[in-house]
């Protein structure tokens, strides 16, 4: 067995270099059955049952008994290859489908995101990664527990890892029902647990093995998936086949194109006519319910003042209006407070894409940057992957494999914004309604795209578009004009990318609870065999929940990802890098530092979200800008008024710091 | 306890690179951010430079670094014989 198991070490490049060409092949075996004639949603649902039928082979081949498999594959994932891994557990269905409209509506304000989620690999890297692998047990909890005595601390962690897991781990369950409701015309709560079964059969058989060797094959279908059609797009817009190095000189026609439309007469016409628009609605809010009632009868007259002859059409919009009238005064405030943010945000200036600032002010930007690293650095699911690597020096460089792979698809999301928003000032903005290229119509019937002649001159302005950031992503092929089965390719990246997320975060709370709660501190003395029917049960119960959580659609799951970053920078980040750094720190002070800097950053956020709560004008997304120093300075402080830790805590830290002497395979 | 020593040294260096690491990773995004308005007067392979940095330039930089401090901390291993057995 142990031989088998390093043949398949040993050969990992020529395994996944051929699978990379066999996908490709199927790529290209598509592309010419379309071309013969194939059936677009023949397509969809071939990408994605195959692409899905492939993870579960892996995670049915990678399924395993022992625990140290089970847990951290064993430690001999080799650095290239765990890199490859933490890229697709990193990059979620926000980072391939959504990033790349943040920058297109943010402009130079959105890179906040681009160096946040990168910037925070090199704390990783030099505070934390090599520092667990010598560390070299199962979870992150674990480290809390050995560190600061005693099961208190651990169960703090257990908390902030649940905590920030979960609410991740429900984005992403939702991105899969999203991706596969769109591309199979399935109902969103059919395509919900349609993944679900991929992620289980993934997960729940092979643990960190399976999800280990599953990650790396969606890696390089995401990647291929989202360099492939803006590379077209480049090649066809420049010339140069490199959208990195293009997009340069597309910025500038973007600069030169906004300024024009900053000065457009018909552009300012529409910008008042949205903003008219936004008062009227204010009104309305505030009259309701009786605005409500009025508006029924105003249609409910005008429909019986129709003349007889009247065109149907005439008579069906009305009827229509009427239908989609909100029922209750509370679903009208919401459906017009929206309405109104909308014609709000459509009513202002354009902000020049290059500039700073211009939609964010600087303190919350260099904010939210920070707080994205710091998080990006605490998150557990990413410091677990460290575990798997076989020694410190692999950890090392596997932190930078890490980056790497994940710079691939970050470093090219400005380049999907700037193509896109060069796509729209040049070739749909200032064209005839009907002219219209079209994608435009094709988007906009699902609701992502849509466009509005507010001021009746038959031209498209820009002020007319409103549209979802996912478009820019998704629209991509179509706009480069390729084939449909590039587009199937994109939809199979895009479940990658969530369901790898999915597969990493569903371990790390299944294996807080199991390994840390029931095994460490519930009952020590329970068998393998026990341990893991426990870990793989809460694993399907940790599903369905966030499945089901997921089938409610909440608005506010997408704040509370963002909220993920923020409460593992303040939970976990100050006590593990003092673990680590300070030998004097002490138990007492890492538990009162986690939970003062837990609750000021939770303190903020539910106070500024909900309660205007106010300091300095910070946004309650970089909460831990508050929480993060006053964990640091609460575990200084109160170490220096408790006994120092025991000589034999002091000597673990010792131990911890030095790579001689690590684990290297865990047996069990 | 030239051991004991040994260590001191192995870890006072461990925290000078440390710090170089950090001073260049706050440059390269805070500073850069910061006076982003500034750079942008400049044109770097056609990208505004404030825009590049932010986009490219510290993502870059990010990558160079991680494995630039990876190797540096194995040297540093061998240097004071604490790197990990060969298997």
């Amino acid at each position: 067995m142990a031989k088998e198991r390093s043949t398949f070490i040993d050969n990992l490049g020529k395994i996944y270099g051929m699978y990379t060409g066999v996908f490709i092949l199927f790529v290209i075996v598509l592309g010419i059955a379309e071309y013969m004639g194939l059936k677009p949603k023949f397509i969809g649902w071939t990408f994605l049952a195959v692409t899905i039928a492939v993870y579960a082979a892996i995670g049915i081949m990678s399924r395993t008994a022992k625990v140290s498999e089970y847990y951290v594959a064993g430690r001999r994932v080799p650095a290239f290859f765990n890199g490859m891994a933490t890229g697709s557990d990193w990059m979620s269905a926000a980072s391939f489908i959504s990033m790349a409209g943040a920058l297109y509506g943010n402009g130079y304000d959105g890179l906040a995101y681009i160096m946040g989620w990168t910037g925070g690999y090199v704390l990783l890297a030099v505070f934390l990664a090599p520092y667990l692998r010598k560390f070299g047990q199962y979870t992150i909890p674990d480290f809390l527990g050995a560190r600061y005595g005693g099961n208190f601390a651990r169960s703090v962690g257990i908390f902030a890892a649940i905590l920030a897991s979960f609410t991740y781990l429900i984005a992403q369950v939702t991105g899969v029902g999203i991706i596969t409701s769109r591309f199979l015309g399935i109902p969103f709560n059919v395509g919900v647990f349609v993944g679900l079964g991929g992620i289980l059969v993934c997960s729940m058989l092979g643990g960190m093995r399976a999800v280990t060797w599953t990650q790396v094959a969606q890696y390089i279908i995401l990647i291929l998936a989202y360099l492939t059609p803006v590379t077209v797009m480049s090649y066809k817009t420049t010339g140069i086949p490199v959208s990195e190095i293009a997009y340069g000189q597309i910025l500038q026609k973007i600069d030169a194109k906004e300024k024009d439309l900053m000065l457009d007469k018909k552009e300012l016409e529409v910008r008042e006519l949205w903003k008219k628009r936004a008062e009227e609605l204010d009104a309305k809010i505030k009259a309701l319910p009786a605005s409500l009632d009025e508006e029924k009868k105003n249609l409910e007259a005008k429909l019986a003042a129709l003349p007889a002859d009247a065109p149907a059409k005439e008579r069906e919009a009305i009827e229509k209006a009427l239908k989609e009238l909100p029922k209750t005064p509370d679903e009208a405030k919401e459906k017009w407070t929206k309405a109104r943010d909308t014609a709000k945000g459509q009513a202002k200036n354009i902000n020049p894409y290059i500039q700073p600032f211009a939609r964010m002010d600087k303190a919350n930007m260099l904010a939210l940057t920070f707080c994205l690293m710091v998080g990006t650095a605490g998150l557990p699911h990413i410091l677990m992957r460290y575990y798997t690597v076989p020694s410190v020096k692999d950890a090392r460089s596997s932190v930078g494999w890490s980056l790497f792979f994940i710079f691939l698809l970050y470093f090219t999301a400005p380049a999907y914004a700037a193509f896109a928003r060069n796509e729209i000032l040049t070739n749909v903005v200032g064209q005839s309604f009907p002219s219209l290229p079209g994608w435009v119509s094709a988007w906009g019937k699902v609701g992502l795209f849509s466009v509005k002649d507010m001021n009746g001159d038959g031209i498209l302005q820009f002020a007319e578009i409103t549209l979802n950031t996912d478009v820019i992503v998704l629209a991509t092929p179509e706009i480069a004009g390729l084939p449909y089965v590039i587009a199937g390719l994109v939809a199979a990246g895009g479940l990658a990318a969530a369901l790898s997320t999915a597969d990493g975060l569903l371990l790390t709370i299944s294996n807080s609870l199991s390994h840390d709660l029931y095994y460490k501190i519930i009952n020590p003395k329970a068998s393998i065999l026990r341990r893991l029917t426990i870990s793989r049960t809460l694993l399907v119960v940790t599903a369905l929940i966030a499945a089901y959580v997921a089938t409610f659609r909440l608005t506010i799951i997408v704040e509370l990802v963002a909220w993920a970053f923020s409460l593992a920078a303040a939970g976990f980040f100050p006590a593990l890098v003092m673990g680590i750094w300070s030998k004097k720190t002490t138990k007492t002070a890492a538990i009162l530092g986690m939970i003062l800097g837990l609750g000021v950053t939770l303190f903020y956020m539910i106070g500024n979200r909900f309660y205007g709560l106010n300091w300095f004008g910070i946004k309650h997304i970089s909460s831990a800008i508050f929480g993060l120093p006053v964990g640091f300075i609460t575990m200084w402080l109160v170490s220096k008024f408790t006994p120092a830790p025991s000589k034999e805590l002091q000597d673990f830290v010792e131990s911890v710091r030095y790579p001689k002497g690590a684990v290297r395979v865990a047996e069990e | 306890m030239v051991e004991k020593e040994k260590l001191e040294a192995y870890w006072n260096e461990n925290k000078r690179l440390t710090w170089i690491v950090m001073i260049i990773w706050f440059i390269v995004t805070y500073v850069a951010a910061f006076f982003a308005p500034e750079l942008n007067k400049i044109s770097f392979l056609g990208f505004p430079l404030g825009y590049y940095m932010g986009a490219q330039g510290s993502l870059i930089v990010f990558v160079i670094l991680i494995f630039f401090y990876a190797a540096r901390m194995n040297n540093l291993d061998r240097k004071y014989g604490v790197e990990e057995e060969e298997e």
